[in-house]
């Protein structure tokens, strides 16, 4: 099993996920290949040397959108009335677009890719940055009896570290406003699912 | 050899895949999920070449794409819980009060 | 005392007298109508209580103030001439002014007009010393009488207010130093008249008399003002001394081209009526419809006399215009040209006709009032004839007897009425002789005098006229004299006949009640019938006399000198001519006399008079209907002029002057009409043409609106196709 094996395995599943997302019928269909879709996402995060994220991928998408979305479709209870097509009719016209731009811009990334346009040649760089971060911590020790504080920089290693370093040191400002859009969403969401808000026709 | 254009070009055809399944499909809840998709494609984009340079930044920002896609699923899907009490439907059709 | 300071109180006193009785009237009258509302005059029988004065208000104060007033001016007049005798012995005038009237051009840069300022100013000299004499002594009888007379008339209070109005007014003409003063005199006298005239005014014939004599008057005044703008643009100014100087000097310059005369004509018309000669004197007849003492008071002494008054006073004007007239014909005139260019001939002509005219229609009239008021108006002929031979003092000397008898016929007139209980026909009266001696006896000296039996004073002063008209070449003018002088004789006679004497033909309830006047009505009767009787001796003939008379003496300073071209020879008729003109004077008076006494005797109705009425039919009735010249003046100016002219002016401002506002709302509207067409076709289409444009662009547009989400998302990804090709064709 060498790492390209992995790469194909885990993009045809992907890739199969999403195309049984747009194609399925049921939504429920739709809903289980996306979530085979994440699924190969974070695969391929993890060889991507992104644990970390791919651990997340799955909790949160897998784990929690996945579910909402589960939880709607029963609440909608959706059945597909026989004969109403479940594309819409400008299906022809979006499927064209979309292949095009496809054809162009992936055109363009495979075939810039080649004859050696990459600067260094598509090999990937060290990624010893992503999984150790170095880290200063000031370390109080008792010299000739006072308490005399030292930096000490240490490196840590794994990737979890070197994120969580990372959004509490560098990113702690879109991280917080981060966590009040989460706030702001949960009670948006609160209020726009109570049952008891007034019909507007 | 698996260089980042094998992950670019993946990440790209998602991305189409997502668009198109905005755009083609009726239903609402499809449209979202082609929509979760598309942010699918962004981060695989980030990690690769986060990857590629050996940067932290680009993990980093792709935590943030997670997280405002679980926020932003969430609301669009209260939203679609409010509008199937109002309209009996989650046909995008069903909704074009914008007409005209 | 100055004499420039007394003049001031003369008019002053009947002001004051005639606030003080006003104010006290209105006091006590604080409510119009009801309490005051006018008795009827004398001549509707109304029958009327005696001296009861109870039911009047303030009826001892009226009764004082009234004449007092009066007579305080007749004493200031005296002191007034006194003053001015010592001060100029008769030979100047003396001005007092009082202040600047009208400073109009005295700030050269207004207008550029000429220095013409109006001072008020009082005058005395020879002419007015005579007129503020009698008016004053006059006046105050009359007022005396009035006590007696009006004593029991609820509007006491209001008669002797307006009484002593007119006392002012009259005072103000005579004393005027200009000629706006005199005006301004003029106008007061004549709106006096109006409220005496109209006194009883619930009466509808009496308040249109007191309109009809206003309105008369009026047309007259129009002349007169005519007269004295000519006279500001002649001369520059209007003041007597100045005016007269000017022409005095230099007469040949105003004379030419007939401008003076053309002033002289305006300023008659003026005269003609206020002092009611043709064609102005219908309101006379009329004005009878007011108290007998105002008819005595104001026509027949004072307000009448004003136009005499002032032809006399503006003698320089007619004297100078008759020069001209005479010098500027070649030869001997013939009297059409005359009557145009001599102002002083066409007065002559105008006194004589109604002299003669009036004394016809005094024939046929029953009304004792009416006769006298025909009367009147003769005798005002004779005095502008007078004063157009140019014999001024002859024509104010009959001005001064005449207001002596006629004011005493016209109260024993009154004190006549007064005894019989209101009754005015004439041919209701009879045998009053015996019944009311004190009347009788005044009224038959003054009728002796009118009728110009010497040596009562009418006869002096009509031979004075005579004679002199004579001289003047007026030969015709002097034959139609005469034959008035007969014809006045004859009627007065008339009226004494058929008053006095004879049977009564009134009513048995009269009878009883005749009764004479009081004291307060027959003392000023005898004081008038003594100045009738005596004053004629004042202006006993030259040719008799031998020198001037006092008249002419005392007069002769208000005759300015003219230069050696202008001055007329004076004409002098040989002694028995003269002698011959005056006992053709007599025997006319005194056949005229005989006839009326005898044409009038026994019983009503008198034979021969009426058998030459019905013998002459047509003509009696024509004479007795006064010619119809009211009918004539109503037929033509009432209804012909303003009646149908105005209806006529109705007409056109109806018809043509308002079709310019009509015109004007009608193109406003037509204006409105385009302008709205404009808007709605341009400006609107142009808004709507706007919106339409808009609206059938988008339309096509209108399906790309569907409203729904997914329609949008294709636009949006065909954007950012667009747009990468674009990037990746850039780059």
């Amino acid at each position: 099993m060498t790492a390209p094996f992995f790469f194909w395995f885990f993009a045809t599943l992907v890739v199969l996920g999403a195309v049984g997302v747009v194609a399925m019928r049921q939504p429920v269909h739709s809903a289980l290949c996306l979530l085979l879709s994440f699924l190969g996402v974070a695969a391929l995060f993890v060889t991507l040397s992104a644990e970390f994220l791919a651990a997340v991928q799955i909790l949160v998408y897998a784990g929690g959108i996945m579910v909402l979305f589960l939880f709607t479709i029963m609440l909608v209870n959706l059945r597909r009335t026989a004969g109403e097509p479940y594309v819409h009719h400008q299906a022809g016209a979006a499927l064209l677009v979309a292949f095009l731009l496809l054809a162009v811009v992936g055109g363009v990334v495979v075939g810039s890719s080649r004859a050696g346009d990459l600067a260094d040649g598509g090999r990937l760089a060290d990624a010893s940055k992503l999984s150790t971060t170095t880290i200063t911590r000031t370390v109080t020790q008792t010299v000739d009896g006072k308490k005399v504080r030292t930096p000490v920089t240490e490196v840590v290693a794994g990737n979890s570290q070197a994120v969580a370093w990372g959004l509490y040191r560098d990113y702690l400002l879109p991280f917080e406003v981060a966590s009040v859009f989460l706030l702001v969403a949960m009670i948006g969401a609160v209020v726009l699912g109570k049952r008891t808000m007034e019909r507007v026709d | 050899m698996i260089g980042v254009t094998h992950y670019v070009a993946l990440s790209f055809l998602l991305f189409t895949i997502g668009v198109t399944g905005v755009l083609v499909r009726r239903n609402l809840l499809t449209v979202l999920m082609s929509i979760e998709l598309i942010l699918n494609a962004a981060n695989l984009n980030l990690i690769a070449f986060s990857r590629q340079l050996g940067d932290l930044n680009g993990q980093l920002f792709a935590v943030f794409v997670i997280t405002l896609a679980a926020g932003e699923a969430a609301i669009g899907l209260a939203i679609i819980i409010s509008m199937y009490r109002l309209k009996g439907s989650v046909n995008l059709d069903d909704v074009a009060e914008l007409k005209g | 005392m100055k004499a420039a300071a007394i003049l001031f109180w003369i008019p002053v006193f009947p002001l004051i007298g005639f606030l003080v009785n006003g104010l006290l009237y209105l006091v006590s009258h604080s409510k119009l109508g009801g309490k005051d509302a006018p008795k009827g005059p004398h001549g509707h029988g109304d029958d009327h209580g005696h001296g009861d004065h109870e039911e009047i208000p303030f009826a001892g104060v009226h009764s004082v103030i009234g004449p007092a007033a009066c007579a305080l001016s007749f004493l200031a007049s005296l002191l007034a001439i006194a003053a001015w005798w010592g001060e100029t012995h008769g030979h100047e005038s003396i001005v007092a002014t009082l202040w600047t009237w009208m400073p109009i051009g005295e700030n050269a840069t207004w207008f550029g007009a000429k220095a013409i300022a109006v001072d008020a100013a009082f005058r005395i000299d020879a002419l007015s010393a005579l007129m503020l004499f009698f008016v004053t002594l006059i006046g105050t009888l009359i007022h005396v009488y009035s006590v007696g007379y009006m004593g029991h008339d609820p509007g006491y209070g209001r008669y002797f207010s307006y009484l002593n109005l007119f006392m002012f007014a009259m005072l103000t003409l005579v004393l005027g130093a200009n000629l706006p003063v005199l005006f301004v005199g003029w106008e007061g006298v004549g709106l006096c008249s109006y409220l005496l005239i109209g006194f009883y005014w619930t009466k509808t014939w009496v308040a249109d008399a007191g309109k009809k004599a206003f309105v008369v008057n009026r047309i007259g005044d129009f002349g007169f003002v005519l007269g004295i703008f000519g006279c500001f643009a002649l001369f520059g100014t209007t003041d007597f001394d100045r005016m007269f100087a000017l022409a005095a000097a230099d007469p040949g310059r105003y004379a030419a081209g007939g401008l003076l005369t053309a002033v002289c004509l305006a300023l008659f018309i003026g005269a003609c009526g206020k002092s009611a000669q043709i064609p102005l004197y219908v309101w006379l007849p009329d004005a009878m419809a007011g108290p007998t003492p105002v008819s005595a008071l104001i026509h027949a002494a004072t307000m009448v006399t004003a136009g005499v008054y002032m032809v006399a006073r503006c003698n320089i004007f007619f004297r100078i215009s008759h020069v001209w007239a005479v010098e500027s014909a070649n030869g001997h005139p013939t009297t059409g040209w005359l009557l145009t260019h001599d102002a002083s001939f066409v007065v002559a002509v105008i006194g004589g006709a109604t002299a003669f005219f009036a004394a016809t229609m005094g024939l046929t009239q029953n009304d004792i009032k009416k006769v006298l008021a025909y009367s009147t108006v003769s005798q005002l002929g004779y005095m502008f004839l007078g004063c157009g031979a140019l014999a001024f003092s002859a024509g104010m000397f009959h001005v001064f007897t005449h207001s002596w008898f006629k004011a005493c016929l016209f109260l024993g007139a009154g004190s006549v009425i007064h005894a019989l209980s209101g009754e005015q026909d004439m041919t209701k009266m009879g045998g009053l002789r015996k019944l009311i001696p004190h009347t009788f006896l005044t009224m038959f000296v003054a009728t002796i005098a009118i009728a110009g039996v010497p040596p009562f004073a009418g006869f002096f002063s009509k031979d004075a006229i005579l004679g002199e008209t004579y001289a003047a070449g007026y030969k015709v003018l002097w034959g139609f004299a005469i034959l008035t002088a007969g014809l006045t004789a004859f009627y007065m006679f008339r009226l004494m006949r058929m008053t006095f004497f004879g049977t009564f033909r009134g009513t048995p309830e009269q009878l009883k009640h005749v009764h004479e006047s009081p004291a307060s009505m027959t003392v000023p009767l005898y004081v008038l019938a003594a100045g009738a009787a005596f004053t004629g001796f004042l202006g006993i003939p030259k040719f008799i006399l031998g020198s001037e008379n006092a008249v002419e003496k005392f007069l002769e300073p208000i005759f300015v000198k003219l230069p050696a071209a202008f001055v007329l020879e004076p004409h002098e008729l040989p002694h028995s001519t003269e002698w011959m003109l005056l006992g053709t004077s007599v025997l006319v008076a005194v056949f005229g006399i005989a006839l009326g006494w005898s044409l009038y005797s026994g019983a009503f109705p008198f034979s021969i008079p009426s058998r030459i009425a019905s013998s002459l039919g047509g003509i009696y009735r024509l004479v007795r209907d006064k010619y119809r010249v009211d009918e004539l003046y109503e037929a033509v100016f009432v209804n012909g002029l303003i009646k149908k002219g105005g209806r006529f002016l109705w007409e056109i401002d109806a018809r043509v002057v308002d079709l310019i506002p009509n015109g004007a709302a009608a193109l406003a509207l037509g204006l409105s009409n385009v302008s709205s067409w404009f808007d709605r076709t341009f400006v609107d289409g142009a808004v709507n043409g706007v919106g339409n444009v808009f609206q059938a662009a988008f339309r096509g547009m209108h399906r790309v609106q569907t409203g729904r989400a997914q329609n949008y998302a294709l636009t949006m990804a065909v954007g950012i196709f667009g747009f990468v090709c674009l990037y990746l064709l850039l780059k």
